[in-house]
């Protein structure tokens, strides 16, 4: 029977309002509240299910960070994975982590832990990124099952359910494979008091990067020996909603309007996006 | 400056006042953390705890206890979903089915679950107290034959001290039970019994002996017992998502296997019951206090009078500062109480007494204040505000009122040699 990995994230929780730092350099993480990804939650959720219905043997819950990210494997192995790994990321390479770094460290861990499955969420809240999945199964050249809403182990395959802007596709991959969870794929449970008592006897392993001979360095197009880390670099409250204006209500008019009016500032970053929201949402129909 | 305007119009920051620009919290390497957090000087394991308590609070509680308050609903399947999480027994033995954590982990634990519905989990609270008196007192078949089903919910329990011509006077309870071969036959009312009527296990305090504490004992009475009623439901002022009832005894036999511990016994078993008890509305009075000072600065943020949000308005700002000063106050207090319980300290009583007290008086009034600063719309039903001072209201009086804290803590000052 087969071992399944589940990466977890910590973020800032969803109910929190994020606050920009007086700098601008990002957002304010210190003493405000985190918790594990809810997509995360789901994913290990659906693993945990997979164990008691005796599929699979094992869940391991891996999570990248500072030592915080412990909380978040404790919390995964409280609603029941079996043991946990944490790879020790601080600092720089903290900073500059996103979904390339992680998804070397999960394939590497995939191949160490012999995993038959890949689960994570299917984005982080923080980033909203949508990578790390589908970047770990192309680095282990496995296949995916991205937002999955329905998983099914058929013998050495998966049966995977996939929320589409179409709908739903019904997809069959050989094992081993990576998943990504979406919302509807099932209801997280909450840990429950003696499993939280029991989580605390639970192995969590720590390592570092290097051990997993993962590099945390990004490299920019150039491809340099030093490469380019991606570095963020200004973060900006939305700004206020604007003043609404007042046109004809026909559509002929509408088209005519949204060309002609400068609704923006382009110098701003936000800038940018609005321009490409308005001009696709509203397309004039034929006459 | 231009970050102040930034912030002052985000702020989760208590003390933004812009014209005064004083107590500006804006030094960048000072982390922003709430003064009032209640995950402070806890054990990552205890926190863990509250942080599923909260949880649950919020997913499966807080959005209800509006609908419960007002239809008088008794939520049984959602304290059976929290009897599922451990809920049931969280002091009471595994070997039976409890959680079997600390005083202060269940401190923790209500005081969470209340910021949900104070008045649901103020029910949990008298559950799990009468769960831990039989698990405490009771032998062996007793224990097995109860708590299991208490601890996941099966059955639901309820705690039968008061009388309608015994209250603060406990001792003096008529209620008998004259012993009849194997079985006691009981005659008597009991008074405001929680959950009355619509339990399944009662734990009775009534006369087998003489007069005073030493002549009482603890009998558990099964529902559907011939011989026991119960009077109307009481329609209250707050709590009511439990259903209060007389609970009657009229020649009602119970086997006297079903006696907790001694005859004369049972005012001991009752008062060890309290201690915790107290303990516990404490700290749902702490939860209900906590959720009305969040409520309370969401709207000072918010609402705006004579051009400027009620957060730039100086004596508000005091008034919220002091209850969040009591608020933490209080806190402290019935964690204390909660070790010093757990540890069998030989002030515990006095202690748990001092918590009462201080607490369920300070949190009702944090919450009444919170309702105030709301202005006409605290007194309105659509906002919860209403609701916290309706629930904890009654914690000033039930489970000992405070004048009986003062006269348990002057006695335990005054009788030290």
């Amino acid at each position: 029977m087969s071992r399944v990995l589940v990466g977890v994230k910590r973020v800032i929780d969803y109910a929190v309002k994020i606050r920009v730092k007086p700098d601008n350099s990002g957002v304010v993480t210190d003493g405000v509240k985190h918790s594990m990804n809810p997509f995360c939650e789901i994913a290990v959720e659906e693993a945990v299910k997979l164990k008691e219905k005796k599929l699979i043997k094992e869940v391991v819950a891996v999570s990248c960070g500072p030592t915080q990210a412990t909380e978040t494997i404790r919390t995964a192995l409280a609603m029941g994975c079996d043991r946990g790994i944490h790879v020790e990321v601080t600092g720089k390479d903290y900073e500059s982590m996103g979904p390339l770094q992680v998804s070397k460290i999960l394939a590497a861990l995939a191949k160490r832990e012999e995993a038959s499955l890949v689960i994570v969420g299917k984005q982080a809240i923080d980033d909203d990124c949508n990578q790390t999945g589908q970047m770990t199964a192309a680095l282990l050249d496995w296949p995916q099952g991205t937002f999955a809403s329905e998983v099914t182990l058929e013998g050495d395959k998966v049966k995977v359910v996939r929320e589409i802007d179409g709908g739903l596709e019904t997809i069959k991959i050989n094992m081993p494979a990576v998943l990504t969870a979406d919302l509807r794929l099932n209801t997280p449970r909450y840990a429950t008091l003696p499993n939280i008592m029991k989580a605390k006897k639970k192995k969590i392993a720590n390592m570092k990067p290097a051990e997993l001979g993962v590099d945390m360095v990004s490299r920019g197009p150039g491809g340099g020996s030093e490469g380019d880390i991606l570095r963020g670099l200004l973060a900006v409250e939305q700004s206020s909603r604007q003043h609404g204006g007042l046109i004809s209500s026909s559509r002929t008019h509408l088209h005519p309007a949204i060309v002609a009016t400068d609704f923006h500032d382009s110098s701003s970053l936000k800038g940018y996006s609005e321009t490409l929201s308005f001009t696709e949402l509203i397309q004039p129909t034929g006459g | 400056m231009a970050a102040v305007g930034t912030l002052s119009r985000v702020g989760r920051l208590l003390c933004i006042n812009r014209s005064r620009c004083l107590i500006f919290n804006s030094h960048p390497r000072r982390a922003i953390s709430s003064c009032i957090d209640p995950a402070h000087g806890l054990s990552t394991e205890q926190k863990e705890f509250q942080k599923m308590a909260f949880d649950f609070a919020a997913k499966e509680m807080a959005p209800y206890m509006t609908e419960w308050d007002d239809k008088e609903i008794f939520p049984v399947e959602t304290m059976r979903k929290a009897a599922q999480l451990g809920f049931g027994g969280i002091y009471v033995q595994p070997d039976v089915g409890g959680s079997g954590l600390s005083r202060l982990d269940t401190s923790v634990i209500f005081e969470a679950l209340s910021t949900g519905c104070v008045s649901t989990t103020a029910y949990i609270s008298i559950h799990n107290m009468c769960n831990w008196m039989i698990d405490t007192f009771g032998n062996a078949e007793q224990r097995e034959k109860f708590c299991p089903d208490l601890c996941t919910m099966k059955t639901f329990a309820s705690y039968c001290l008061t009388e309608p011509g015994s209250g603060s006077d406990a001792a003096s309870l008529i209620t008998s039970a004259k012993l009849s071969g194997d079985h006691y036959v009981l005659n008597g009312s009991k008074a405001f019994i929680s959950g009355g009527g619509d339990t399944d296990v009662y734990v009775v305090m009534c006369r087998t002996g003489g007069k005073g504490s030493k002549g009482i004992s603890c009998l558990v009475v099964e529902k559907d017992t011939p011989g026991l009623s119960f009077g109307k439901k009481e329609k209250k002022v707050g709590w009511n998502s439990q259903p209060t009832r007389a609970v009657i005894f009229e020649d009602c036999h119970v086997p006297v296997i079903n006696r907790l511990g001694q005859e004369g016994q049972g005012f001991n078993i009752a008062m060890s019951g309290l201690n915790g008890g107290r303990i516990n509305i404490a700290s749902c009075s702490l939860g209900a206090a906590h959720a009305c000072v969040q409520l309370a600065r969401d709207h000072l943020l918010v609402r705006k009078q004579f051009g400027e949000t009620l957060s730039n308005n100086q004596f508000l700002q005091f008034k919220l500062a002091e209850m969040a000063t009591k608020l933490v106050a209080s806190r402290l207090l019935v964690r204390e109480a909660a070790l010093a319980l757990q540890e069998g300290r030989s002030d515990a009583v006095s202690i748990c007494s001092m918590a009462k007290l201080f607490v369920t008086d300070e949190c009702f009034n944090i919450c009444n204040q919170a309702l105030q600063m709301h202005g006409g719309y605290g007194y309105l039903k659509d906002y919860a505000v209403q609701q916290f001072v309706r629930d904890s209201r009654v914690h000033q009086i039930l489970e000992g009122t405070n004048e009986v804290m003062r006269m348990i803590i002057a006695r335990g000052l005054l009788s030290e040699l």
